[in-house]
């Protein structure tokens, strides 16, 4: 698959001409197989580049002969065709063959397998090499498929060269056998759908709104895929499992609701707090069995509990390390815009999604502001004023916000220690019981735009001041999110030393339960009814509890915050302005903006108290599903019906690996507490699937002692041996340097190949504009473009061409095809792996500029768009 | 098909329902520039001017899927690096000039730079660009300029 994706890579920044080109002589070229064919009809020949044709059609006639003579028996048929694939390779253009290539790549097994069905029945009325040459006619049609939608034509032309194409691969697909081809192309229409729809919702904000508040709905949809597979491994492999195979309800204790609440189990206000019934249900870790096995499958449910607990991280850092890779290797020309300010201001500025006038207004006055700001820079460079006091001003600005921190991290410490007086206590209010989510969300509300007015005194570059607001966001968040969980550990601490005393108790009521005298010893008693049993307080169900409710009362706010920060807002600015003393739209209630740092933390925040309490809380990525799937329809409404563009419109292209980044921070410090639970606490005693363990671990070396045959148990001992692990480490540690260093000295090479670049094209500048006094205008473009050819391909050929004679184009198409490509062009691609496309780009569209100036300068020639 | 649905919905007295039958039928420019989705664009002339066959900006069904297929996320690279250097090409001369450069500002900024400004940000612009000094940009140094732009996929793309 490798070479195949470099190929294409080629392939796509092949200039538009090119690929006219191409395509010309491919149509040139199939008039020519096709006469060997049995009689195939051949609709429209070329009507330009006749000489080119007919050359083409010569050559073509030789090789077959020549391959005729080459390939006598159908068990060579292969190495025949390998060693015509070499004959042809040096007279095509590189383009042909690369594509051939390609196309071989991808239909080798289908094609070979096909070819000796047909020469194993002797019936076959088609020879051999008819057999190949239909194939590589229909693989070529294929491919023309596939690429018509890049080519620069008419629609029309394009809709009767893919008829036509596809009427032939139609017809002789068919006679070859080849029925998976279809049903592989309706698979692919599948995909495709899908994927329509999940661009679906991002759609209607991403047209109205510009690139940035599109990137916010970009981002939470690809948040809900990752969610929705998370939800598929737990949903599938634990909790249907433990539902449809495992003892059911009220046969144990931990499955069964004790008696002192058993009336109040199904009060809504009960339920609400995921208490009740809802406790003692799959949603939550404690309703699992240890029992090793269960059901006729003998599912070992523990073993899987915990394989999914890891795999859920393992999932979500791969895939969050994938994106972040892919979206720096989509990004590659970096570090190089100082060159073109102006160029990108004025051809680049425009974001041509904008749909909406406000936000087209908006983008105006932003266009204006930084041309006359790169204006006034270029002008004068540096003026720096009064930098004592920006500087007093920052310091004062960052320290208050410091305050502010510790200030909301004492605070939620405070109150989550007085939540937990107040669930030693009876009868609490509603607000009590609720205090904890209250605050937090409260200071998730107010504390971003307190931060911004602070951020005000800095005086900052927008886009810097925007860095450092979502930072400062961040650390709030991330501060709360971990003095919570301090609480919690405290809590959770509390309720293990608990535990002891809880499990002689339980021990003890069993046994006086069992010995109790005045009973026949003779009739053995029915055992305690489940729901009596005394048990622990089982903290990691109250711990997945407390991170259900954050997330449920967290989705609440949000939800409430935009009905009634935006909606009731904009219906009140809208219809209040009729009857109001100032104008209501201009003045000071006006519109919201869409906050998208608030929400893209938020969004990040929820998304990492999801890892950490899908452990504890199995259903949580269940309900997390929903909320993502609501609030992408909710907010895409509010967002379009209530809510105004920027006033600063500013671009979103590079902030994605900022999230992503954000984003993984997230998942490793939520990874932190889950790993601190697993390794070095023991698990309740009395549910759970790793009760009765001394810690939640041991189910893996269970397992292994049990299951594997024992001398795969001995690797294993052997592997976790401290002796082996820490050389492992340091390994890897030296693997991390050196792969460091090599990227390292990889960019330097890439900066001074960039260089050399540069000073290449002041050279040629120079020469150029010697030149261009000397030559006559006509010939500018041309000696032009092969001057740059010259210098970029090293040495393609130094002749001089003439204008619109079609032996140059032959020439010249296949002598950077032959020379070009296996030199000049692979040697950067080779070298530089990520940043290395401006120096391929450059090659590439400077050489076909040869073939399309005299199709530019002569339009009466061009039969590429037909007279309608 | 909803690209269909929306030419139609653009001038339902003009287009019929059976678009086999009669595939000649043009929709004005009026109706076209006056879309959502190109409304606010300062450069929609230009846009319908290149994409309808004969320059006058009345577009056949044709000319209208093709207009949406480049503008389209799909589309490659090169292929609207193309038919961006046509739509700054305000005078088709295959050149785009200081005079084109004019008018691309005077279009972005709605007029509010002064003629000063104006020329300086073009002499700027030729001054980067141009790689070889004849005072106008051509294709070539339209594309090896462009191709480099971080964000001119992202923001030459219209969606439907």
């Amino acid at each position: 698959a490798r070479p195949y994706l470099k190929e294409e890579k080629e392939e796509n920044k092949m200039n538009s001409f090119n690929l006219i080109k191409t395509f010309l002589s491919r149509r040139g070229a199939q008039p020519g197989q096709q006469e060997r064919g049995p009689g195939r009809p051949r609709p429209g020949s070329p009507r330009r580049k006749q000489t080119e044709c007919r050359n083409r059609l010569e050559e073509l006639q030789r090789q077959e002969q020549s391959r005729a003579s080459g390939t006598g028996k159908a068990r060579r048929e292969r190495d025949g065709r390998a060693s015509l694939k070499k004959q042809r390779e040096p007279p095509k253009k590189d383009k042909e063959v690369l594509g051939k290539e390609e196309t071989r790549k991808q239909l080798k097994k289908p094609r070979s397998s096909s070819s000796l069905a047909s020469s194993t029945s002797a019936g076959e009325s088609m020879s051999e090499e008819e057999l190949a040459q239909i194939l590589e006619q229909v693989e070529e049609k294929k491919k023309l498929i596939n690429t018509v939608r890049n080519k620069p034509w008419p629609m029309a032309k394009k809709l009767t060269e893919l008829r036509e194409a596809q009427a032939f691969v139609e017809k002789y697909e068919g006679a070859l056998g080849k029925g998976k081809g279809k049903r592989l192309y309706a698979y692919r229409m599948l995909m495709a759908k899908v994927r329509d729809w999940r661009q679906r919702p991002a759609g209607r904000p991403l047209s109205h709104f510009g690139s940035s508040v599109a990137s916010y709905f970009i981002f939470l949809r690809w948040m809900y895929g990752v969610n929705l597979v998370l939800f598929g491994l737990i949903f599938g492999l634990v909790i249907i499992p433990e539902v449809l195979m495992g003892v059911p309800y009220g046969s144990i204790p931990r499955k069964t609701v004790p008696r002192a609440e058993e009336e109040k189990a199904m009060d809504f206000s009960v339920l609400w707090d995921f208490e009740g019934y809802i406790k003692y249900s799959a949603l939550f870790y404690g309703y699992y069995n240890n029992q090793r096995t269960i059901g006729w499958l003998r599912y070992r449910l523990p073993m899987a509990y915990f394989m999914v607990g890891v795999s859920v991280f393992g999932y979500s850092l791969m895939i969050v390390i994938r994106s972040m890779a892919s979206n720096t290797q989509g990004s590659t020309s970096e570090g190089e815009s100082d060159n073109f300010t102006f160029s990108f201001k004025m051809f680049t500025s425009w974001d041509y999604l904008i749909g909406n006038s406000e936000t087209a207004d908006n983008k105006y006055v932003s266009i204006t502001t930084s041309f006359k700001e790169s204006i006034v820079d270029e002008q004068e460079s540096n003026k720096e004023e009064n930098i004592h006091l920006t500087r007093f001003l920052r310091v004062l600005a960052n320290f208050l916000i410091i305050c502010c921190l510790c200030g909301s991290g004492y605070l939620i410490y405070f109150v989550v220690k007085r939540s937990q007086e107040f669930s030693k206590m009876q009868n609490v209010t509603w607000y009590e019981r609720n205090e904890v989510e209250i605050v937090m969300s409260l200071l998730g509300m107010f504390c971003p735009p307190l931060f911004e007015t602070i951020a005000a005194l800095e005086n900052y570059h927008p886009r810097i001041g925007l860095k450092w607001q979502l930072g400062r966001i961040f650390a709030l968040f991330l501060g709360n999110l971990y003095t919570f969980l301090l609480a919690l550990m405290d809590d959770v601490h509390l309720k293990l030393s608990n535990e002891a005393k809880i499990k002689n108790i339980t021990h003890w009521t069993l046994f006086n339960y069992y010995n109790s005298s005045g009973w026949n010893a003779s009739v053995p008693r029915p055992p305690l009814h489940p729901a009596d049993v005394p048990r622990g307080s089982c903290w990691e169900t109250a711990v997945g509890i407390e991170f259900m409710r954050l997330t449920v009362s967290d989705m609440l706010v949000t939800y409430i915050t935009i009905l009634l920060g935006d909606f009731v807002r904009a219906c009140f600015v809208r219809f209040m302005n009729y009857c109001w003393c100032w104008d209501l739209e201009a003045g000071f209630p006006s519109y919201a903006e869409f906050d998208i740092s608030g929400n893209v933390l938020g969004l990040i925040f929820n998304q990492g108290m999801i890892w950490m309490g899908s452990f504890y809380a199995p259903g949580l990525v269940g309900i997390n599903v929903l909320r993502l799937l609501t609030s992408m329809y909710f907010q895409c409404w509010a967002v379009m019906s209530s809510n105004v563009p920027h006033e600063r419109v500013f671009k979103a292209s590079r902030s994605d690996n900022f999230y992503m980044g954000l984003l993984l921070l997230v998942l490793f410090l939520s990874l932190l507490p889950v790993a601190y639970t697993i390794m070095s606490l023991p698990p309740s005693f009395d549910c759970g699937p790793f009760s009765g363990k001394n810690r939640m671990y041991d189910v893996l070396q269970e397992t292994i002692e049990n299951d594997f045959p024992t001398f795969l148990g001995k690797i294993f001992a052997f592997l976790a041996n401290p002796g082996l692990i820490i050389p492992a480490i340091l390994l890897m540690f030296l693997a991390i340097y050196y792969l460091n260093s090599v990227s390292k000295s990889l960019s330097r090479a890439n900066a001074q190949l960039r260089k050399k670049i540069q000073a290449l094209r002041e050279v040629e500048k120079n020469h150029k504009s010697i030149k261009n006094r000397a030559t006559d205008s006509g010939e500018t473009p041309k000696s032009s473009s092969n001057s740059a050819t010259q210098l970029q391909i090293t040495k393609a050929e130094p002749t001089s061409h003439s204008a619109g004679q079609t032996q140059t184009l032959d020439k010249k198409a296949q002598d950077p095809g032959t020379s070009g490509p296996a030199s000049g062009m692979r040697l950067p691609a080779s070298q530089l792996p990520p940043g290395s496309q401006p120096l391929e780009v450059r090659p590439d569209s400077s050489k076909p500029q040869v073939q399309t100036h005299p199709w530019r300068s002569a339009p009466g020639k061009s039969t590429q768009r037909p007279p309608h | 098909m909803r690209l269909f649905y929306r030419y139609q919905d653009l001038a339902p007295q003009l287009v019929p329902l059976d678009y086999t039958s009669c595939p000649a039928v043009k929709v004005p420019y009026e109706l076209i520039g006056s879309m959502p989705e190109l409304k606010d664009n300062p450069f929609r002339e230009r846009i319908v001017q290149v994409f309808s066959e004969d320059g006058d900006g009345h577009m056949t069904l044709d000319n209208f899927l093709d207009m949406f297929s480049v503008m389209s996320g799909m589309a490659p690279r090169d292929l609207k690096a193309y038919y961006a250097f046509r739509i700054y090409d305000f005078n088709d001369d295959n050149y785009i000039c200081a005079w084109d450069l004019e008018q691309t500002v005077t279009r972005l900024t709605r007029g509010e730079l002064s003629a000063e400004e104006i020329s300086l940000v073009c002499e700027k612009v030729l001054d980067e660009a141009d790689s070889d000094h004849d005072g106008r940009l051509s294709l070539e140094d339209f594309q090896s300029m462009i191709l480099r732009a971080p964000d001119f996929l992202s923001t030459f793309h219209i969606r439907i």
